[in-house]
């Protein structure tokens, strides 16, 4: 009989369907639906009660007019009153609607809750799974705050049905994911634990999927988990099939739980007890042993079901990375799924195999197969299994291979798909720099690598290929040569005229004594690109022709001459034109020595991480924990010497430009780039002077820091993501100073060390927001007054809303985009008390210093301030609304903050409310 | 954990969707077209996974498909699950279904909606693996429809009484 008899659906709700059906254009289906609503909407609102089966049948059509994407906004009450129907079948179809179209609509939360309530102390197992189902389904605050106190002694209670436990365990799992600071650990832990021996297979499961979360969390309070699990894993894997109830599937023995055994021993190092860990490794040989046997059936679900426990003991083997025998077993394995007919298993088996490239033991084996790998890079149909491929080649990739892999990757980036070419483009990068043995193989790999995808080349590719040749005086006339020859092709791309610029532009002397490539013949090749290029480029070339001055006199007139022409001198674009200007103006009046002086060769770029890797990280994210809440959080803020020469400060002028100042790569010495977030280690031991810096949150400018012997003033303008802040340092003594240092962190790039009596300094600091953030930079500062030494520590007012643009925006916007970021978690609001007079205008004037804008007229109630505007930064920009209701009468505020991205709501709303 | 379990036909048209994490109700839709989008385009044949889409989540989740006759059947998961694992559970699903449907087809997941999650609620609850053993999933789908059974027999001789 099947459980599902056909007959007995509802036929209105039948009816209905075949109609939408039988629609036969989109309109036409509309209008039924939006008839079908007035008639459910009247139903509802009818003087009538309706009875249990027409609520049903209703909330069923709502259900499905929500499935075909329209919005649904009413029934959701109807929906509530089933949930306390003491029939089952208008109790379930009341919590289908909660947890298919759950609205955060906080009154109605409390009456779900109530019903939940109801249900899981009705000791019905039915009517308690429902509930424990919605709660999971749903996960919200709410619900976490209302019963993740009392889910524990459901699950660990001696008399819960096991269905119950199941549930109860995995409603409490997605608590703890959702809330954790609201599941409380307690004694129940330890009962948890022992769910793993239950008789129960489904129990087990649902128990060994929560342990495992809880065990990421605190792996010390589980660690009695680990002897269970193995016991377990062995009488599953080493017994024939007892006691398995109906587990077994397609002859595999209960392979859904063997797999979470797995996931969750991954949780801890190898059992420390030797008994446990032979008992661990024999389960381990059992499983790759049975890979090797016949397979018991042909079908694909046996196969699966057996290579997905197989796929997880590797897994665990690699985690451990103790047995070298197993590791080499394993390596052996995913070797010949390399080569299986099933494409899942080679995708498996490339992506397992990337995280065994790793290991000591196996690396060696590992690169026994790239051939292939490499074979899997050409012939593979599935571009999923292309982009394993890659990804394991880079992972197999060291200095005895290096040359083929990228030889390889190469000429596969000719054919790529699209939307992996840039991932290969640093990936090539990265390893032709770190395993260049001579660099001319790496200057020839990147310039290979941007004729073939010039337009992926990002700007940390080629910036970086720039900072290697100045720094190694050995490759710099090979690079010249190379990019002389490779700018001789009829088209090439515009990334290649960069390179070639700036490199001819630095050391094109080095190849100027071949007649083929003398100067004129340099700039002439040069000069042909330039009306090819946009504007950014044409600077840069323009630069390098100044070069070209100091470098071979004799050509001189003629770059004069091509600077002189109207197009450079009266170019519309205001950047080219002043460089036009200064350059022609600089070559005229400076003699030979100036010119040499303020040209001269750049100097080597400080080592750092490469620009490039860094890139690939943040495009490959956080790392495959799931859980990880990772908000990277850091701004650049670079200071600067507040005394630089004119000329060596020209690059800083034309930041947009000139790779010399750009990204991370300090140029003269005169600007030093720091990452201000990205040690925390070094923060000074003082106090740190915050108390002026709430003030700072709607203005830019007055002073953050005093006593008696400094005071500390700032200015400070933004645009869009960048900033700069003026420190101000008054020396209010009649003393000298000595010693005296500001340094944002780590390095102390001092001001004038010597501030005397009444005397002020000032610093330059720059800023660029990369991307949203919640601490303020530490300027720490240190001198010598008398004898003493001062320690100060300010922190410095550059906060998320300094980054605002604002918006002007129509009502109807306003609402729309309201609407739009309606996920709780893109919303704050807090109410809180005025601290200050409720004055509007004073209101205003704060709201606006915080760099929205100010809308009129959006909100009905004239007394309410409505504001729009977007936040900058490097990687993005989050559009912000907020509304700030007052209430004069109880002397509160109401603040709400919708952005697209919950910790900036978090962050504004902090900041703002506390203004007023 | 599971972020969403989708059932649409081969022109996209949604069958089922059902979302652990929440979304609101335009992002659904746009999610469901993407997911189409990504798995139509791919042919028969290739590995049944596939990274995310932007909007689901991009390459920090898998999307795991199978795809039967008319219908696809799409979980989008994180690295936490099993590929085969999960590949495995469409399996359980749709024998399931095929069970409680009689050879099942698309018009019963259209007019039974309802069912539909009922049955996968057995399975899968808040994102989590609940259930795999077709048996004991079935039988609690038999023990609801019996409920459900005797109470119509309630319900249509009250309503016959009015």
């Amino acid at each position: 009989m099947p459980a599902v008899s056909k007959g007995d659906g509802m036929r209105g709700l039948a009816v209905f369907i075949s109609d939408i059906r039988n629609c036969k254009s989109k309109e036409a289906e509309i209008k039924r639906i939006n008839k079908e609503l007035a008639n459910i909407r009247s139903k509802f609102k009818g003087d009538k009660a309706l009875d249990g089966y027409s609520k049903k049948k209703y909330v069923c059509k709502l259900l499905f007019i929500f499935l075909l994407g329209h919005d649904i906004d009413f029934g959701h009450m109807e929906a509530v009153n089933l949930l306390s129907s003491n029939k089952y079948t208008e109790k379930q179809i009341g919590y289908l609607f909660i947890s298919v179209l759950v609205n955060s609509n906080s009154d109605l939360i409390r009456l779900i809750n109530n019903a939940i309530k109801n249900d899981l102390a009705s000791r019905n197992p039915t009517f308690m799974n429902l509930a424990l189902h919605c709660i999971a389904n749903v996960g919200s605050r709410e619900m976490a705050e209302a019963f993740a106190s009392e889910i524990p002694s459901i699950l660990v209670a001696g008399d819960t049905m096991d269905s119950v436990k199941q549930s109860a365990a995995l409603c409490l799992l997605r608590l703890n994911r959702t809330s954790t600071d609201l599941v409380p650990m307690g004694e129940w832990t330890a009962r948890v634990v022992h769910l793993l021996n239950d008789q129960h297979l489904g129990v087990v499961t649902a128990a060994a999927s929560l342990i495992t979360t809880l065990a990421q969390k605190s792996p010390d309070d589980f660690k009695t988990s680990i002897s269970l699990a193995v016991a377990r894993l062995s009488r599953i894997v080493t017994s024939a099939s007892i006691d398995l109830q109906d587990y077994t599937y397609y002859f595999v023995a209960a392979p859904w739980l063997s797999v979470k055994l797995l996931r969750l021993l991954q949780c801890y190092p190898p059992p420390e007890d030797a008994a446990i860990r032979s008992r661990l490794t024999e389960c381990l040989e059992t499983i790759l042993n049975k890979a090797q046997e016949p397979p018991k059936s042909k079908k694909v679900q046996h196969s699966n079901a057996k290579n997905a426990v197989l796929f997880e003991a590797i897994t665990l083997i690699i985690h451990h990375d103790s047995e070298p025998t197993l590791l080499v077993r394993a390596c052996n394995q995913l070797g010949q799924f390399l080569q299986h007919r099933e494409t899942n298993l080679r995708y498996l088996a490339l992506e397992s195999m990337c995280t065994l490239a790793s290991s000591e033991f196996s690396h060696e084996t590992v690169k026994t197969h790239i051939e292939t790998v490499i074979n899997a890079l050409k012939t593979e149909r599935d571009v999923s299994v292309r982009q394993r491929a890659v990804d394991l080649l880079y992972a197999m990739c060291d200095r005895s291979n290096a040359k083929q892999i990228v030889a390889e990757m190469l000429s596969y980036l000719e054919t790529a798909d699209y939307s992996i070419r840039e991932e290969i483009v640093l990936k090539v990068a990265i390893l032709a720099e770190k395993y260049a043995v001579d660099y001319t193989w790496y200057v020839d790999t990147i310039l290979n690598l941007i004729r073939i995808a010039g337009d992926y080349v990002s700007e940390e590719v080629w910036y970086r290929v720039i900072q290697i040749v100045i720094n190694r005086d050995d490759v710099q006339g090979y690079a010249a040569k190379t990019v002389f020859e490779a700018l001789q092709a009829p088209a090439c791309h515009e990334n290649l005229v960069k390179v070639g610029g700036y490199i001819l532009g630095e050391f094109g002397n080095l190849i100027a004594g071949d007649s083929r490539s003398s100067p004129l013949v340099q700039f002439n090749l040069l000069h042909s690109k330039f009306h090819l290029c946009s504007v950014p480029t044409r600077a840069l070339l323009l630069s390098a022709y100044i070069k070209f001055i100091n470098l071979f006199p004799e050509v001189k007139t003629t770059i004069q001459d091509v600077l002189r022409s109207d197009s450079q001198l009266r170019n519309a674009d205001v950047e080219l034109q002043q460089r036009a200007v200064e350059y022609l103006r600089l070559s005229c009046i400076a003699s030979t020595d100036i010119l040499a002086t303020v040209l001269e060769e750049m100097p080597p770029f400080p080592e750092r991480e490469s620009s490039i890797l860094a890139k690939l990280k943040r495009k490959k994210g956080p790392g495959n924990l799931p859980d990880i809440d990772d908000a990277r959080r850091h701004v650049n803020g670079s200071t600067e010497h507040s005394e630089i020469t004119e000329h060596t400060k020209k690059g800083s002028t034309h930041p947009f430009d000139d790779p010399l100042n750009l990204s991370s790569t300090p140029s003269t010495g005169a600007s030093l780039l720091v990452d201000v977030f990205s040690d925390s280690t070094t923060l000074a031991p003082v106090d740190v002077s915050e108390e002026n810096f709430p003030r700072f949150v709607c203005k830019n400018n007055g002073v953050i820091f005093e006593n008696q012997l400094l005071q500390i003033g700032l200015k400070s303008e933004y645009r869009q993501n960048l900033g700069r802040m003026y420190v101000f340092f008054g020396n209010k003594t009649s003393t000298q100073f000595l010693s005296f240092s500001a340094s944002l962190n780590v390095h102390a790039k001092t001001v004038e060390p010597i501030i005397e009596g009444g005397a002020q300094v000032q610093q330059i600091l720059n800023i660029e927001c990369i991307s949203d953030f919640t601490d303020a930079p530490l300027l720490s500062i240190q001198f010598r007054y008398g004898g003493a030494l001062q320690n100060i520590a300010v922190k410095l007012p550059v906060m998320l809303n300094k980054f605002f643009q604002p918006t002007e925006m129509t009502s109807q916007d306003f609402f729309q985009r309201w609407k739009q970021l309606g996920i709780p978690q893109q919303e704050v609001q807090k109410i809180f008390k005025a601290k200050h007079p409720m004055d509007t205008e004073v209101a205003k004037a704060k709201i606006l210093g915080f760099g929205v804008a100010l809308l009129d007229g959006v909100d009905p109630n004239p007394a309410n301030f409505v504001g729009a505007g977007v936040i900058h930064t490097k990687n993005t920009q989050v559009g912000c609304l907020l509304r700030l209701e007052p209430n004069t009468q109880a002397q509160m505020y109401r603040l709400t903050l919708r952005t697209s991205r919950d910790s900036v709501s978090q962050r504004l709303c902090d900041l703002l409310s506390e203004q007023f | 954990m599971i972020k969403a379990i989708l059932i649409f036909n081969n022109h996209g048209k949604p069958r089922l969707s059902k979302f652990y994490e929440h979304y609101s109700e335009d992002t659904e839709q746009q999610i469901i077209r993407e997911t189409f989008h990504l798995v139509s385009k791919r042919d028969e044949n290739v590995c049944n996974f596939l990274e995310g889409g932007m909007l689901i989540g991009g390459s920090d989740y898998k999307l795991i498909y199978r795809h039967y006759a008319t219908l696809y059947f799409v979980f989008c998961v994180d690295s936490s699950e099993s590929e085969l694992g999960i590949l495995d559970l469409i399996q359980v699903f749709v024998e399931t279904l095929d069970k409680c449907f009689e050879n099942v087809c698309e018009l019963d997941l259209i007019f039974h909606v309802d069912k539909v999650h009922n049955i996968l609620a057995e399975m899968v609850m808040g994102g989590m693996v609940l259930e795999t053993n077709m048996n004991e999933i079935i039988s609690q789908v038999d023990a609801q429809n019996k409920m459900e059974k005797s109470e119509t027999f309630i319900f249509q001789s009250t309503r016959q009484d009015r």
